[in-house]
């Protein structure tokens, strides 16, 4: 037994002068400029967006346990799954990891003492909650039904619905996105710390970085293409509506410039995550550290040109759609060294199936799943039976849940010692962990088979053959529901009550666990200087507490 | 440069020394300017679009703009810009009422640009009815292309629309930083934020050095006589 054990049993938490207590008051959280913090005010933040878009979908669910749908007109029922759609994407899924886990880590793994600009970081924060009033406003107000994707004509000429707030909320959230990847970009660039070269970084800061320059590159599209559709709508001007002389295909090649690229957003940290919960919790280095890097620094540049997988039947050229179709399956390339290279990893590790691990397992799974499912839509002939069925809802959901969800909850749970100071029970984190990975299953695997035999998505009503299946999605859907509430009401107990965590309970590499839990409002009392390459279990001489 | 001691003007406390701040500040604004780069770049993409599919129609709205206005402002803001530069040389070299006047120079050449901008070419468009959404009239004269006139126009006023937006913004960065100057908070070992801002003056200049060869020039007026 180390030193290290020692200490994780005898410093309580709050011993010491650290983040949480060095200042005290509601301006003190509202005014500052301290990148932990600010994780925290978007972790709240988030996890607010997360339960209302959620409870979208729980009343979607709810409404097609019958043929007939049981619950809400339809009009209402278009309402719920756009605005489902907007919330979970803009400000639950794109934020997510970003926000909370980045803004936490980002400095804290490259040994610096903050990110390059604080004020900054905070005004991305403001940004955000801003956007989200507009939206939540759309949404008190009579909810919009366009479907998150917004398509023209019918979102700029025909919907009757909230339109110009929500798409304004959506506006004004990118430039949060903006602010944010620019404040990483420059801060993994300039602040690294003696000795952290390029290739000794952790592999969740190359998963950041290349997520930042999506962030960068892609968010002023979807701003301007807004801005554009807000214009034609208040002013009845030509630019997408045919009727008026405009085109709305340019609305969808505008619009996916952006949005395929953010499926990388949603997905790019998690990997990141998954590098981390791998290589700790089979104490081994990562396999091929160099190929994983630059996997994501590929995945992030392969995003911006596939973009037309998502128009193959809506009046693209059949050229075109070739092109897409081939650039599609290249996507595919990265993602799978990826796959590999975590399961190599695993391979004659000393694993441990602690909670976090229990969502990295899960997210290997499901996301090779969800993966190899959007191949069958990149391939045009396939895509065509496909298309605009629930197998589309089922392959994004494995990508974004079962992949983008477990990694961040895998993430909460491996962090929130070293966020909060304080241990959660395990047992229930365990628990906690299976009910959400066979919820998950049992809401969307079904879909996948709904959607092969034909059942359409967005619709209020289905076929009587149908009922089964979706009784069962429904019955997950459920389940799944429960699984999130449960951390969420262990992590707030665990705030107050969890035991004191110590610095490095897990027996983690990687500067963040080398200062105490909480860390200090500087972070290092000395800036670290590095010498060793990341992941270096074997030589680690850290246990665990 | 290793300036350790206790405070040097303008430091903030999560870097290094000065070297590292000067040089985050800088990269911070180049990979704004990509992303503003971006910005634009959808609205020029959509143009070039649908000036290719209705050429006519475009030529037609880049005849009706005044082109000596869209010359005399290009004049002006490269003029501008050599304004700023000039302080930012001042203020390298540590003279401090040069600084101010060159700034207040460029805020005057920058306001005079929107003078022109709003009060010769958007109020002649208004009064000829060429506002799409504000009264805009289709003329006989322009055929068949007519229907597609407004779509000119909504991109011209986008375009330059979002560009002077620009212009303001950057005008109250001047004002900011001639205020800093006069106070002589610049000087040959911090000058980080009127650097960064120059950046940005430039690049607002560069836009308009696109935007008017796309909205003004090319509409076969000059080249070959065209129509």
């Amino acid at each position: 037994m180390s030193t290290a054990t020692i200490d994780v049993h005898e410093a309580p938490a709050g011993s010491h002068v650290n983040y949480l207590n060095a200042k005290y008051g509601v301006k003190s959280w509202l005014l500052t400029t301290d990148h932990k913090r600010i994780a925290l005010l978007y972790l709240v933040s988030i996890t607010l967006m997360f339960f209302v878009g959620g409870f979208f979908a729980v009343l979607m669910r709810l409404h097609l346990i019958e043929p007939q749908g049981a619950l809400v007109q339809p009009e209402t029922y278009n309402k719920l799954f756009t605005m489902h759609g907007v919330i979970m994407v803009f400000f639950f899924l794109v934020p997510s990891i970003p926000a909370t886990l980045g803004n936490f880590l980002v400095p804290m793994m490259i040994g610096a003492r903050d990110l390059a600009f604080p004020r900054l970081n905070l005004l991305s924060w403001y940004i955000y909650v801003i956007g989200a009033c507009f939206t939540l406003y759309a949404v008190i107000s009579g909810g919009v039904d366009t479907g998150w994707t917004f398509y023209t004509p019918y979102s700029s000429s025909f919907s009757h619905t909230s339109v110009i707030p929500t798409a304004l909320g959506v506006f004004i959230t990118g430039f949060s996105s903006i602010l944010t990847g620019l404040n990483f970009v420059v801060t993994i660039h300039k602040m690294r710390a003696p000795g952290l070269t390029w290739f000794r970084l952790p592999l969740f800061i190359w998963a950041i970085y290349a997520t930042s320059i999506i962030f960068i590159l892609g968010t002023p599209v979807i701003a301007i293409t807004l801005f554009l559709l807000g214009l034609e709508r208040l002013l009845h001007i030509g630019i997408f509506d045919p009727a008026i002389g405009g085109d709305p295909i340019l609305f969808q090649h505008l619009f996916w410039f952006y949005s395929h690229p953010a499926v990388y957003i949603m997905i790019l940290p998690g990997m990141g995550v998954m590098s981390e919960l791998v290589t700790c919790f089979s104490r081994k280095k990562i396999f091929g550290y160099s190929f994983v890097a630059f996997s994501s620094l590929s995945i992030a540049i392969i995003s911006f040109l596939v973009w037309g997988h998502h128009m193959f039947v809506t009046g693209q050229s059949i050229y075109a759609g070739l092109i897409f179709s081939v650039l599609s399956f290249m996507v595919a390339i990265p993602s799978a060294v990826k796959v590999f290279n975590w399961t190599a990893t695993l391979y004659k590790g000393s694993i441990s199936y602690d909670a976090p691990m229990l969502y990295a397992l899960g997210f290997i799974g499901l996301f090779t799943m969800g993966g190899l499912t959007g191949l069958f839509l990149a391939s045009l002939a396939t895509d065509v039976h496909l298309n605009g069925t629930y197998f589309i809802v089922a392959h994004f959901h494995y990508i974004m849940v079962g992949g983008a969800v477990m990694a961040y909850l895998g993430g909460i749970h491996f962090w929130w010692p070293k966020i909060t100071g304080r241990l959660y029970p395990d047992g229930w984190a365990r628990f906690a962990a299976l009910v959400i990975f066979v919820g998950f299953n049992l809401t969307f695997f079904p879909q996948f088979m709904l959607g092969y035999l034909g059942m359409p998505r967005r619709f209020a009503v289905y076929p009587a053959e149908f009922q089964v299946l979706n009784v069962m999605s429904s019955a997950g859907a459920s389940i799944l529901g429960i699984g999130y509430l449960i951390p969420l009401i262990y992590l707030t107990w665990s705030m107050r009550y969890g035991p004191a965590a110590g610095p490095n309970p897990w027996g983690a590499k990687g500067l963040e666990w080398t200062t105490p839990s909480p860390p200090p409002t500087e972070n290092f009392e000395e800036i670290p200087v590095v010498t060793e390459d990341a992941y270096d279990y074997a030589h680690s001489t850290v246990t665990r507490g | 440069m290793t300036v350790h001691s206790a405070h040097p003007p303008g430091f903030a406390h999560q870097f290094e020394d000065m070297q590292q701040q000067r040089e985050a500040g800088s990269l911070g604004m180049w990979v704004f300017l990509l992303t503003e780069i971006m910005f634009f770049g959808g609205l020029f993409a959509g143009y070039i679009i649908y000036r290719a599919l209705y050429l006519p129609a475009f030529e037609i709205g880049s005849h009706l703009l005044e082109v000596q206005f869209g010359a005399l402002n290009t004049a002006v803001l490269i003029l501008s810009s050599l304004t700023m530069a000039l302080a930012i040389h001042s203020a390298q070299v540590g003279k401090r009422r040069a600084q101010v006047w060159f700034l207040i120079t460029t805020m005057i050449l920058g306001a005079a640009f929107l003078a022109i901008k709003f009060t010769f070419e958007w109020h002649h468009d208004y009064v000829e009815h060429l506002v799409p959404g504000f009264g805009f009239i289709i003329r006989p004269e322009w055929g068949a292309a007519g229907q597609h006139v407004p779509m000119f126009f909504c991109f011209y006023f986008f375009m330059t629309g979002l560009h002077a937006i620009h212009m303001i913004i950057g005008i109250g960065l001047l004002t900011v930083l001639t205020v800093m100057a006069h106070r002589g908070r610049f000087a040959p070992e911090y000058y980080a934020p009127l650097e960064v801002s120059g950046l940005y003056w430039h690049f607002v200049d560069i836009i308009w050095i696109f935007l008017f060869p796309l909205l003004y020039l090319i509409g076969g007026r000059y080249i070959g006589g065209g129509h």
